[in-house]
């Protein structure tokens, strides 16, 4: 287990970089690449991170990197891996390069998952990281199928008969589980000690690996700064986002299912859910407890935990 | 800020001497070649064999589907330690050769048609991140309605994307192309995409006799791929990154640089190709113009039913010639200038249409090279063969005739003609 002591100094994803006070996509990418075990080299979808990253002629990376297009960073990746293992064969470069995929949610969830898909059926050593903020922030706040239901959008907008996402969240890791790789989990960074761990595992894992995590947006979700940390436990806590791990198909809960904190302390700590609070709008409010109660449940069930929230 | 390009020589304007198709090359040492008969596919997976790729991803679509089975087979007999990669869709195929062309390897893939447009916005990127990437294109027409037969409206859709791009005529030159394809590509001076085209079914299948180098003869003309630079731990480079207002402009003024800058290399090439095998090439070859009024210009399988007709024409005394280009982009302004200057008449045959335009995309080039230059040759801009449909030797003929008279008179009687449809 990652302790923070133990966490290497050495900063791969440099400071000065113009990601927002408070993103979460940052902190995760952060994160990550401390979690790597030698040399590392990403490809990263068109998104915040990368607009903010690389801004020419700045670089926030101190590591081989790639930005290709929004839909393709797993094919890039795909490439690139068998690239190193055709000149390693005929004798043109040396040693293992561990690779990792990055992309937000729109890229990854939507317009990416076709790439991804390949790269997961064709079996490639790659470890595929999707920083989850729940929609395409970087194009100013459009839903995405990782938007959870509720949620206001610029494209869901809570209206005065539509309030907010009508849809839930895909099961994206289930997607990525069902290809038959060996290793999948979701995480958030709330609870760093656990992403790290499970990015060590992936990049360990000999093939396809899927890191899912859960990385707060201020902007976006019109919470303060400060709170990106909190928000990102309490998201896991209500048991709206789930951290859990599927290895070799089997479902493993990362935290003891305990009591659930009540929803509302997540949502009141964010703008695009303040609608859902109003009295009016109590049996959407419902109806998406009753929802997230359900997938969680189906997750426990899944884990072999014993199904209850009390 | 840019170089001086070098004075004009030229050099690159092959000449058709006599009844032959081949040039040879004086004092040249010809490597021993092998006869046999491929397939415009076939010859393009044996010739990417040759140059012992590294990757290969590719997806299958008509007409070039044979190319990728061919290479597939190499690889499951265990011929080429090629990493082949079996993608998603043409649109993962290209990122993967974008990410494998960054990473330092020599890669290949083919496509055609609704392929190629689905690959649309990674062309850009390959040219853009300057990855010397490969690709034969099975020329073929675009939906709807669905169609599986030659044209060339799927390249001249791409024909802005920054690659440099090769027509071949038959089997012969898609071998031929297919090789110097990659020491184009991949020259320090170049790193830029090359495609090499081969109109879908009249070449991609239609079997031809050709002559093959043998292996090492090709090893030592195009030794394994070194990069210039790459995305490698040891050179920890970021790739791709957003360029503001304030650079992009730059980037893309370099990028248009390099690629009219490539344009010597493709002739030096086709030179040494030439002193290996006695087939030179170059830009652009002519036909008869050392004394033709009236000439046909065009691209890819037709430019052989153009010199056919045309040599009968000049058995009976015509005044024709013909001109096929080799390579589209970067555009041979020059040379062509050079070729052209003594016609009264050109024919432009356009096999695709550029809706909205005033003329076909060849002939809009055509029109553009000609501009500012006080020349009065009269352009006829002929489109044709649209979704495979045939171009035979008589419409070629009256095509001449319509020529010859804008030749003999002055006047162009129509300015756009669609040869052999119903309407």
């Amino acid at each position: 287990m990652v302790v923070l002591k133990d966490l290497t100094k050495e900063e791969l994803y440099a400071p000065g970089h113009r990601l927002c006070a408070g993103c979460g996509p940052s902190i995760s990418i952060r994160m990550a690449l401390k979690a790597a075990r030698g040399p590392i080299a990403a490809v990263n979808a068109t998104g915040c991170v990368e607009v903010s990253t690389t801004i020419f002629p700045y670089t926030a990376w101190r590591i081989p990197w790639i930005h290709a297009l929004f839909e393709n960073a797993a094919a890039v990746a795909s490439g690139l891996e068998y690239a190193y293992d055709a000149l390693e064969k005929r004798g043109a470069r040396k040693g293992k390069v561990d690779i990792i995929a990055i992309g937000g949610d729109g890229g990854t969830f939507d317009i990416g998952i076709q790439a991804l898909s390949g790269m997961l059926e064709r079996g490639h050593d790659i470890v595929y990281l999707c920083y989850d903020n729940e929609a395409y922030m970087n194009t100013g706040i459009q839903r995405s199928s990782a938007t959870p239901r509720g949620a206001a959008t610029t494209t869901t907008p809570a209206g005065r008969v539509i309030p907010g996402k009508r849809e839930w969240k895909k099961d994206f890791a289930g997607i990525c589980a069902a290809h038959g790789i060996s290793y999948v989990a979701t995480a958030s960074i709330g609870f760093f000690s656990d992403y790290m761990d499970k990015m060590k595992k992936a990049i360990e894992v000999d093939g396809p690996a899927v890191i899912h995590v859960l990385a707060p947006c201020p902007l976006g979700w019109r919470s303060n700064p400060a709170d990106t940390i909190k928000l990102a436990k309490v998201a896991v806590q209500t048991g709206l986002f789930p951290i859990y791990e599927i290895i070799d198909g089997k479902y493993k809960m990362s935290m003891k299912p305990g009591t659930l904190l009540p929803i509302e302390e997540y949502f009141k700590l964010q703008g695009r859910f303040s609608h859902l609070l109003k009295p009016e709008l109590k049996d959407e409010l419902e109806a998406i407890k009753k929802g997230a109660e359900a997938n969680y449940k189906r997750i426990l069930g899944l884990a072999g935990e014993p199904v209850t929230t009390q | 800020m840019y170089r001086k390009k070098g004075k004009f020589t030229g050099e690159g304007i092959i000449p058709y001497s006599g009844e032959g198709s081949t040039v040879t090359i004086e004092g040249a040492a010809v490597c021993t070649q092998t006869g046999c008969a491929y397939t415009g596919n076939e010859a393009v997976a044996y010739a990417a064999k040759q140059c012992n790729v590294d990757v290969v991803s590719a997806y299958p679509i008509t007409p070039q589907t044979i190319i990728v089975e061919r290479f597939s087979e190499y690889v499951a007999n265990g011929e080429v330690d090629t990493k082949f990669l079996a993608v998603e869709s043409e649109h993962s195929a290209m990122s993967a050769c974008v990410g494998a062309s960054l990473g330092g390897a020599r890669v290949f893939t083919s496509t055609a048609s609704q392929g190629l447009a689905l690959m649309h916005e990674v062309l850009y990127l390959a040219s853009g991140l300057r990855c010397p990437i490969v690709m034969a294109v099975a020329n073929r027409a675009l939906s709807a309605p669905i169609n599986i037969h030659g044209d060339q409206s799927d390249v001249m859709g791409s024909r802005d994307c920054g690659w440099i791009q090769l027509f071949a005529e038959n089997v012969q030159e898609s071998y031929d192309l297919t090789i110097q394809a990659f020491k184009i590509a991949e020259d320090k001076g170049v790193q830029l995409p090359v495609s090499v085209n081969l109109d879908g079914f009249t070449v991609s299948h239609a079997t031809e006799s050709m002559k093959a180098c043998a292996d090492e003869d090709v090893h030592k003309f195009l030794p394994p791929r070194e990069s210039f630079f790459k995305v490698d731990p040891t050179t920890p480079i970021s790739v791709g990154g957003m360029a503001l207002p304030e650079y992009y402009y730059e980037f893309k003024r370099q990028q248009e640089e390099a690629l009219q800058l490539s344009k010597p290399f493709v002739n030096r090439v086709g030179k040494e190709y030439g002193k290996m095998t006695g087939r030179r090439y170059g830009y652009l070859r002519t036909y008869g113009l050392e004394d033709a009024d009236a000439a046909v210009i065009s691209l890819g399988s037709t430019c052989g039913n153009v010199r056919s007709v045309a040599r009968t024409l000049r058995a009976k005394g015509k005044k024709v010639g013909a001109i096929k280009l080799w390579m589209y982009r970067p555009f041979p302004r020059e040379e062509l200038l050079s070729a052209i200057k003594d016609l009264k008449a050109l024919a432009v045959m356009d096999r695709a249409i550029s809706f909205g335009a005033p003329q076909g995309a060849l002939c809009s080039d055509i029109a553009a090279t000609l501009l500012n230059t006080g020349s009065d040759i009269k352009i006829l801009n002929m489109i044709y063969g649209l979704g495979g449909r045939d171009i035979p030797p008589s419409t070629i003929n009256t095509m001449f005739t319509d020529t010859l008279r804008a030749a003999k008179t002055g006047k162009v009687k129509e300015r756009i003609k669609y040869l052999d449809v119903r309407e």
